[in-house]
């Protein structure tokens, strides 16, 4: 197979060279076209990555050695808060719903645009200035937070740290996750092309759905319980204070009421991105088309009923911890019968290899410890034991980093022929996965050690015993990084160098592969009439099909 | 040419009649003292004033199934959330 | 290459509005004020199994007047604000137009109301933060912080729909502006612009159009505002959520004496 067009030039009018009203910069940040909206959130969702990132590095590096290395205590309180608030407020949560969501599905379902475009734009300001409101929370008032991503009572409302200010920066990202979840499920509803039925949607879509729900019925949850934060910080409304009555187990219960179903806002995307790329490059339809189609709704409903699990010594009644824990057990299911489908869909397949493929995989298989260390927490016996230690540190980095950030690099790499026009240079991506891929498990796995030996988690401090893996640790951080690296360069360049890549390089029968890269304003002509089903690779070849017959 | 959306003046009338009717009834078994079941009858009392908002002045009642459906997932979840919090706080 | 027909089903509904997409969007908005106010009842109901004797004689000194009087006065705007889209899908605009202004005026009611009764707390030293509510037993305290941080976001709520249907009322109430269109033919693209540049129709490259027709139909004003109704509908369902809310308010913090 070999990538790339014979055409030596990207197609003249695509979303990026369309004229709007205002030229320049403005046209792009006020724009309510969907790719661009997609592409502003691919910038800024990067670039506060980066810096979460180089904090994660100064994070390890304090870790090195025991006592203060780098940095002190009370600093080191805040880069922990910093790190997580930005990677799960900033990158995950948004993440590859509102960067290939507002992408791509519109063009997956053959639409032109969200059911609410303005809407839209909105969505991404919201992300802005909670963004903004954060980082202004670091340089004002009492500087930045120490609490921990989670912000704790009594300790939240305590601290002389700017928590105010970031809790109402965590409320309005929230109105930007909300009001992307309701456009999402209203375009899925309205603006399917004809004979798109909901059966034939591609499985990314189903993701996209499953996550919007819960991104319109979780996240008011915490929105509710940050602001009662506020109130009590600004306008002594002690709700959670324990002095006036008040139960701090009930933040602890609202809090992950919203963070647990927020963990499957991060994965199910991921999950999509897998389904997605898994059928192009073993060019065989997805095994189990519907089972992964309902366990994507089934661990959306499942992941509201677990949340305790992150409660199991907080003091909750016995009651509560067996039924979460059983709960919890449960929900692995819809996920496992997902893993079982992507490895079938690889047996028997065309399988063509590309960096795409080797991070999708890498995902399985990541993904897979991440799971399987999150039973050994579900269970209540081992989890009084690795709760609040390093255990936990590695289990979800291996699902939040191994899991969603390895399937997000897998999706840039399947879908940036598309989203820019061009390819890159497979070496440099072959390279910075083995870099990323030894480097990472150098990184986390230890922490799984680590953590049964009782190393507590957000200690600044350790016993010298617990030295040689966290120097190992370090070591893997700077390896992955290398690889992250790497990559990151690699897109850069091509992303205004690279040769060009034609309509479908990799040969895919989606939607997306049927109009030219980068696609028109408008994505489409003339709206598909849809005969074949998602992943027919004999009669929905693009050539195969009328609309690619027509466009080409 | 475009068809009628909504329901005769008259009806939405009715319902307020009901609603004043049960508002009278809510605070008349406030006074009754009933004890440990005057916050279930309130709860009840206004659980059929909400659904005659939701039925009749939000127009559920005459909307597409899909409205139906995607309510009673929200409610569900709500009361979802609810019951398995109260399986910490009942037992403690 | 596409027949005629085949463009116009491409492009006749681009800019045709979808009125139950609106609604979902809007049904969809309000679970997430479900969810939120729903969690802050969650609390209420904690607070209130721990603390039953507390709530009762905190929920003493509400004045079930004024709640009822209350309960009346939004129960009543739901009515006004159903009449008056109903008038709209009547096409009746200047009674559509009155009504609003009744439920714009009830809000205003309610908020006045709402304004004077915590004026008396704030009078009797029982506002958040105070030396005699932190002198209160525990469960005191937690009926009125839960008061007032329920009632205080509930209000905010009335304050905004307030705004959102006056706004709605000056969009029914007044002329719609001259449209300007532009019929531009070019050879291989037909465009109909309106007034601010945006594209109502195009037609794609076909060599074979030989003749453009466009008919442009003006409503009369009272049907023209009818275009409102999809959000004026949607203004109602926010608006009765506000009420519903309240139907659960006024019980649990007035009635459980």
């Amino acid at each position: 197979m070999s990538y790339g067009s014979a055409d030596n030039s990207l197609p003249l009018k695509n979303f990026r060279t369309t004229k709007g009203r205002h030229g320049g910069v403005l046209d792009w940040i006020l724009s309510t076209d969907h790719k661009r909206i997609g592409i502003l959130y691919l910038i800024s969702i990067l670039s506060f990555t980066a810096v979460a990132i180089v904090i994660g590095l100064l994070m390890r590096l304090e870790l090195i050695a025991p006592g203060e290395t780098i940095v002190k205590p009370e600093t080191y309180n805040a880069l922990f808060t910093l790190h997580g608030v930005i990677m799960i407020f900033l990158f995950v949560v948004p993440g590859l719903q509102a960067i290939f969501g507002n992408f791509f599905l519109p063009i997956l379902i053959g639409a032109r645009d969200v059911a609410f475009p303005r809407l839209n734009l909105l969505s991404w300001w919201c992300y802005m200035i909670g963004a903004l409101m954060a980082v202004l929370a670091l340089f004002t008032g009492g500087g930045a937070p120490d609490t921990g991503w989670t912000f704790y009572v009594p300790y939240s409302v305590r601290t002389s740290t700017n928590v105010s200010l970031a809790v109402l920066g965590v409320f309005v990202l929230g109105f930007s996750s909300i009001l992307t979840g309701l456009n999402f499920v209203t375009t899925v509803h309205r603006m399917r092309a004809p004979g798109m039925t909901w059966f034939r949607i591609p499985l990314f879509v189903w993701a996209s759905y499953s996550t919007s729900w819960i991104q319109i019925l979780a996240t008011p949850v915490l929105a509710i319980t940050v602001l009662l934060v506020a109130f009590e910080r600004l306008f002594a409304i002690g709700i959670f204070d324990p002095a006036s009555g008040g139960d701090p187990l009930m933040y602890q219960h609202l809090f992950w009421i919203y963070s647990h179903p927020a963990v499957y806002i991060m994965i199910l995307p991921a999950m999509g991105v897998v389904s997605e790329i898994l059928p192009t490059f073993a060019r065989k339809p997805i095994f189990g088309y519907k089972a992964i189609a309902f366990s994507s709704l089934a661990i959306a409903f499942f992941g509201y009923l677990v949340w305790g699990h992150h409660m199991f010594t907080s003091g909750m009644s016995d009651t509560a911890r067996w039924v979460f824990s059983l709960l919890t057990f449960l929900v692995a299911i819809p996920s496992a019968i997902k893993v079982f489908n992507w490895v079938a869909t690889l047996y028997k397949g065309a399988i063509q290899m590309s960096p795409a493929l080797l991070f999708t995989m890498a995902f399985i298989f990541l993904f897979s410890i991440g799971g399987l260390t999150g039973l050994i927490q579900g269970a209540l016996a081992t989890s009084i034991h690795t709760h609040d230690t390093y255990f936990v540190v590695g289990h979800f980095h291996y699902i939040i980093f191994g899991g969603t950030g390895f399937a997000f690099i897998a999706g840039l790499l399947y879908w940036f022929p598309k989203m820019y026009g061009r390819l890159y240079r497979m070496k440099p991506m072959y390279i910075g996965w083995g870099l990323m891929f030894v480097g990472f498990n150098a990184l986390y796995f230890p922490m799984l050690i680590l953590g049964w030996m009782g190393m507590p988690r957000r200690y600044y401090d350790y016993i010298p015993e617990f030295q040689f893996w966290h120097v190992v640790s370090t070591v893997g951080s700077w390896i992955l990084v290398s690889g992250i690296i790497l990559i990151a360069v690699e897109f850069f360049r091509a992303r205004k160098h690279g040769p060009i890549a034609g309509d479908n390089p990799w040969g895919g029968v989606t939607l997306e592969w049927h109009i030219p890269s980068p696609p028109p304003h408008e994505n489409f002509e003339v709206i598909p009439q849809v005969t074949w089903d998602t992943y027919d690779f004999e009669h929905g070849l693009p050539e195969k099909t009328a609309e690619g017959a027509s466009h080409s | 040419m475009e068809k009628q959306v909504t329901l005769p003046y008259g009806k939405y009338v009715m319902v307020w009649f009901g609603l004043l009717a049960l508002t009278a009834l809510t605070v008349t078994a406030a006074s009754l003292h009933f004890g440990k079941w005057s916050v279930l009858a309130a709860i009840v009392i206004a659980t059929v004033k909400s659904s005659l908002v939701v039925l009749y002045f939000m127009n559920i009642k005459y909307e597409e199934k899909i409205f139906k459906i995607m309510l009673a997932v929200a409610i569900l979840t709500l009361m979802v959330i609810m019951v398995l919090t109260f399986a910490d706080i009942l037992f403690r | 290459m596409s027949t005629a027909a085949h463009a116009d089903s491409g492009h006749h509904l681009e800019h045709h509005q979808d009125h139950t997409g609106a609604k979902i969007g809007m049904w969809l908005f309000l679970f997430t004020e479900l969810l939120m106010f729903g969690s802050l009842f969650l609390v209420y109901s904690d607070y209130r199994m721990q603390f039953p004797a507390d709530f009762h004689f905190s929920a003493t000194s509400l004045d079930p007047l004024v709640g009822t009087i209350n309960t009346l006065v939004l129960l009543t705007s739901s009515l006004t604000m159903a009449l008056a889209i109903a008038a709209l899908d009547r096409n009746r605009q200047r009674i559509a137009v009155r009504l609003l202004g009744v439920t714009i005026f009830l809000g205003g009611v309610f908020l006045v109301n709402k304004y004077f009764e915590w004026s008396a707390k704030f009078a009797h030293d029982l506002y958040p933060g105070s030396e005699t509510l932190s002198m209160m037993a525990e469960g005191e305290r937690q009926f009125f912080n839960l008061y007032y941080a329920m009632t205080g976001l509930h209000g905010l709520h009335v304050l905004v729909g307030m705004i959102i249907i006056a706004v709605m009322l000056w969009l029914v109430a007044r002329k719609p502006r001259q449209k300007h269109m532009l019929l531009d033919v070019q050879p291989a693209r037909v465009t109909l612009q309106d007034a601010n540049d945006r594209e109502l129709l195009v037609l794609p490259a076909d060599d074979h159009v030989h003749e453009v027709h466009v008919t442009l139909v003006y409503d009369q004003h009272e049907e023209l505002s009818r275009r409102h109704l999809i959000h004026l509908e949607n203004t109602g369902l926010f608006w009765h959520l506000v009420d519903l809310i309240w139907i659960f308010l006024f019980p649990l913090f007035y009635l459980i004496t």
